[in-house]
């Protein structure tokens, strides 16, 4: 099936050709960027905008990056200078963007679904950069992209998801993807952050970490946020880090080929032994890499997508 | 004003176990046995072959807004909703603004009600001044000013020492206390159902434990002071079984449930539609199951709609950020009729049962009967028109409902309030 | 409109022989001369190109040049660009299946002075079917088919069995044959 979709709203509604062709789309932006010329025509005189309505560095300054070495142009808006502290309505703030002729919206919002909402008011694709505790699909794909370099096929793979999954947009993109994808995704951490819900989603919980990890070909991190102590989720850091933080002694009861991933940014010490983020077995610098290449291949994928097509 | 004579409908009087075809007769107002042949030429005619009559229907949970927040619905309009879907008798919520929780407030309600209702309006007052939670408003003055009941509805009531007062003191006014039952040290945040979608739709959750906690605080307080609780709007299936066990020992506890929670689940919310955002939230297929069959024991005492407008711009929104409640006054019969009736096997009497006499019995209300004597406050409906309802073209001032552009079954053709028709095919038919 | 033609293998191999004729006439060192196949159509061709020639092949890949984006649906698989020399001071022939309007090699330009700056760059394809929108001419073509623009024009190269190649000329309306096949492999 050749791509058809303007908007990237989500992992759980692409099927794995899609997934699929966006991995490869990337594979091809990834070969393109180590040319002398690090930068394609694609999207040359298209205009995206990041509308970025929380805070964000790392994922703003990698759809920055990719859309610039599509050759378009991106005007970059962020929480702090924007209207919605003046109190004006999304819907407003994006026909603005569409009246001053943007080809193509980025937008990274605190409520779950506004990307799926903007999809519906304007005319010009939308991709989300994560919206709350929804989704972020484009780390999905960046991440199953790297594991794939990795592992080969992720089919049958052991893959681990360890921290805050309850807030965790990218724990969600990653279950819809490696779910379709055919991994066997065990979630683990305190049953305040990680709730029996999410088995509905094809992914087993578990609060036994030695279980979990023996043997596993994967195993991403989550930021551990300070805001879910004050809020009763978990004692304290500290008491996080001797339960459910990897150190040297946990990782090695991983499958001996097995890699550490981590979205960033990092809490060394907390989540992850300083030493480990560091060590071989970290394929953390490569997501960030690679989250170029994939943000270009969706960038380019669903400004060809059909004006028809809708979702 | 010439007598009325309502032929050849299904007339259902719940009260008085009627339900058979037949004639009703209206003079000056009032149900008569009969008219003399010569009052038979005089009077206005409605052949009604076809339709079901039954009593005017009566809603004891409405927000209409007014005071203060007249963009969203006015008691004008409100009413004016209520009667293009058969209701004779709605009763409003106190949290206007400024909310319900002095003397002056009710009369500015009774005075406008008196002149902009086109059905009868009862007010309720606050328990607490502000509906803060914080000290009690003046109860005994709002039931002198003329309220049926006090509430704090849309807020509840958190300290358990005060809303033991509360129902203490308006116990004796013999003043029913309703209460939106919600723990919020347990939904901070919460805007659905929390459950496997929220999870999945990464939304906050709002936990059926979080109703159950103030359902079963309210059961025991009932039972401990003799009070009469009515707890609003049940979404829980746990809330419905302390019900029904506090019902078996004999606790004043009343419930009712709305059209909503019994024809939706939290499902819908796939496609984030503000229009299905409310409070409590649409929870699951067991929930909804519980509810049903709470409704058909009895456990649950009534059905009432919730009405609560928001303008367009207002609900317009991200989900997070949208305001809860929906429209429900014009679908709620046919929303009704559809799941009890139709899907459920209820039959029609016990349905219309569920919205008539009870609810006017549960608030010691005149109406929701057609006996001789009465007010003759009607509704004539056919039970079995398709329509497609549109909210834009209803009578409501919002347009928040999830029903618009769907096609219902079972449709109000006339309305009448003592006797007077207020609403008829499709247009109020009064100044 | 008109009728479905087919043009057989043998007519294809005698064009193509021809081509291989002429590039080796006008370059007498075919170890320096890169012959790029433009994904997918233009791949096969110049294998068999490079074979008769004794050139090293290639592939352009053109999708990230497209001048159509959103007009038609991104295809999924295209081979990528493979050049298996520096394309810096090297001469290239381009090689295409067909040559209609143009905008492909345009492309194909475009992309390949993404890899550097070659010295020289020609032409060759195996059918022109007239129609242009660019001011451009194949340095080598093997037929001359002049089509009208409602027509489609489908090269079937096979990499196992030469004996299986066709060409169809064919009303645009027509079902598609021998799906597929087209993609011819990689060098």
């Amino acid at each position: 099936m050749p791509w058809t979709r303007r908007h990237l709203l989500t992992i759980e509604q692409l099927s794995l050709d899609e997934i699929e062709q966006i991995h490869a789309t990337a594979r091809a932006f990834k070969r393109a960027l180590q040319r002398s010329v690090r930068k394609v025509p694609a999207l040359r005189g298209k205009t995206i905008v990041n509308l970025f309505l929380e805070p964000s560095t790392r994922t703003r300054m990698a759809f920055e990056m990719a859309a610039k070495r599509l050759s378009a142009d991106v005007i970059s808006f962020d929480a702090a200078s924007s209207s919605a502290t003046k109190g004006e309505t999304l819907r407003d703030m994006a026909e603005n963007l569409q009246a001053l002729q943007a080809d193509m919206i980025v937008i990274r919002h605190a409520a779950a679904g506004s990307p799926l909402y903007l999809s519906r008011i304007l005319d010009i694709p939308v991709v989300n950069a994560g919206d709350g505790a929804h989704e972020h699909p484009t780390q999905g794909l960046l991440d199953t992209f790297t594991m794939k370099e990795h592992l080969g096929s992720l089919r049958g793979r052991k893959v681990v998801i360890l921290g805050d999954i309850l807030f965790s947009r990218v724990a969600r993109s990653n279950i819809h993807a490696l779910t379709k994808m055919g991994a066997a995704v065990t979630l683990v951490g305190p049953a305040t952050l990680v709730p029996h819900w999410f088995t509905a989603m094809g992914v087993k919980v578990s609060h036994d970490l030695r279980g979990a990890l023996a043997d596993a070909e994967v195993v991403m991190l989550l930021r551990i946020q300070h805001e879910r102590q004050a809020a009763g989720h978990f004692p304290s850091l500290g008491e996080y880090t001797s339960m459910f933080g990897l150190n040297k002694t946990r990782a090695s009861w991983l499958n001996p080929k097995a890699i550490i991933m981590h979205p960033g940014p990092i809490n060394r010490g907390v989540e992850i032994d300083s030493e480990l983020a560091d060590g071989e077995r970290s394929v953390i610098l490569e997501q960030v890499a690679n989250g170029i290449a994939v943000r270009m291949a969706v960038l380019y994928l669903c400004a060809g997508g059909q004006p028809e097509n809708v979702t | 004003m010439p007598s009325l004579w309502i032929r050849h409908a299904r007339v259902i009087d719940p009260a008085a176990k009627r339900d058979a075809v037949g004639d009703l007769f209206i003079t000056d107002g009032k149900f008569v046995a009969s008219l003399s042949a010569a009052a038979r030429k005089r009077a206005r005619q409605i052949d009604a072959r076809g339709l079901v009559a039954c009593p005017g229907l009566v809603d004891i949970h409405v927000h209409f807004r007014e005071p203060g927040q007249t963009h969203k619905e006015t008691i004008a309009t409100g009413t004016r909703a209520a009667a293009a879907g058969g209701f004779t008798t709605v009763v409003c919520m106190p949290n206007t603004s400024p909310v319900a929780d002095n003397t002056g407030t009710i009369q500015l309600i009774k005075d406008v009600v008196a002149r902009d209702a086109v059905v009868r309006v009862f007010p309720t007052g606050c328990i607490t001044v502000g509906m803060k939670g914080q000290s009690l408003a003046p109860i005994g003055s709002l039931k002198r000013a003329g309220v049926v009941a006090i509430t704090d509805d849309g807020e509840c009531v958190q300290s358990n020492d005060l809303m033991r007062r509360a129902v203490e003191y308006a116990k004796m006014f013999d003043l029913p206390v309703m209460d939106h039952c919600q723990d919020y040290s347990m939904t901070q945040g919460a805007v659905m159902n929390e459950g496997v979608m929220s999870t999945r739709l990464g939304l906050r959750g709002w936990p059926n434990a979080a109703e159950d906690l103030i359902v079963a605080r309210n059961v025991i307080l009932a039972e401990y002071t003799g009070a009469h609780i009515h707890l609003q709007h049940i979404s829980s299936k746990f809330a419905v079984d302390v019900i029904r066990r506090a019902k078996t020992r004999g606790a004043r506890i009343t419930a009712e449930a709305t059209p909503h929670h019994i024809a939706l689940t939290d499902d819908a919310l796939a496609t984030y539609d503000p229009n299905l955002k409310m409070n409590p939230p649409l929870r699951t297929e067991e929930d909804r199951q519980a509810i049903i069959a709470g409704l058909r024991d009895g456990t649950i005492d009534i059905i009432a709609t919730d009405h609560a407008p928001h303008t367009d711009y207002e609900k317009d929104k991200e989900f997070d950020f949208a305001p809860n409640g929906i429209l429900g006054l014009e679908t709620a019969l046919a929303v009704t009729l559809d799941v009890l009736g139709r899907q459920h096997r209820f039959k029609l009497p016990f349905i219309l049962d569920l919205m008539t006499r009870r609810p006017a019995r549960l608030l010691h209300l005149a109406g929701g009967t057609l006996e001789v004597g009465a007010e003759a406050d009607v509704c004539l409906f056919d039970p079995a028109e398709k329509w497609t309802y549109d909210a834009k073209a209803g009578f409501s001032k919002s347009n928040n409902s999830p029903w618009t552009g769907q096609t219902l079954t079972g449709r109000v053709k006339t309305t009448l309030v003592g006797g007077r028709v207020v609403f008829d095919h499709g247009k109020i038919t009064v100044p | 409109m008109a009728a479905s033609k087919t043009i057989g293998s043998k007519e294809i191999q005698a064009a193509i022989a021809r081509l291989a004729a002429a590039i080796s006439a006008r370059h007498r060192s075919p170890g320096a001369l890169l012959l790029l196949g433009i994904a997918n159509g233009g791949i096969e061709l110049a294998c068999r190109l490079a074979r008769l020639t004794g050139a090293r092949a290639g592939v352009l890949d053109i999708s990230f040049h497209r001048d159509d984006l959103a007009r038609r649906p991104i295809p999924k698989e295209r081979a990528p660009t493979h050049i298996p020399a520096d394309v810096s001071d090297a001469t290239v022939i381009l090689v295409d299946d067909v040559l209609y309007s143009g905008r492909t090699v345009k492309a194909a330009l475009d992309e390949l002075f993404d890899h550097g700056r070659p010295t020289k760059v020609e032409l060759a394809v195996l059918v022109d079917r007239g129609c242009r929108r660019l001011p451009f001419t194949a340095d080598y073509a093997g037929l001359s088919l002049p089509t009208a623009e409602d027509e489609n024009v489908v090269v079937l190269l096979d990499s196992t069995s030469a004996t299986r190649d066709r060409i169809q000329v064919r009303p645009a309306d027509a079902p598609a044959e021998a799906k597929g096949r087209r993609l011819s492999r990689s060098p």
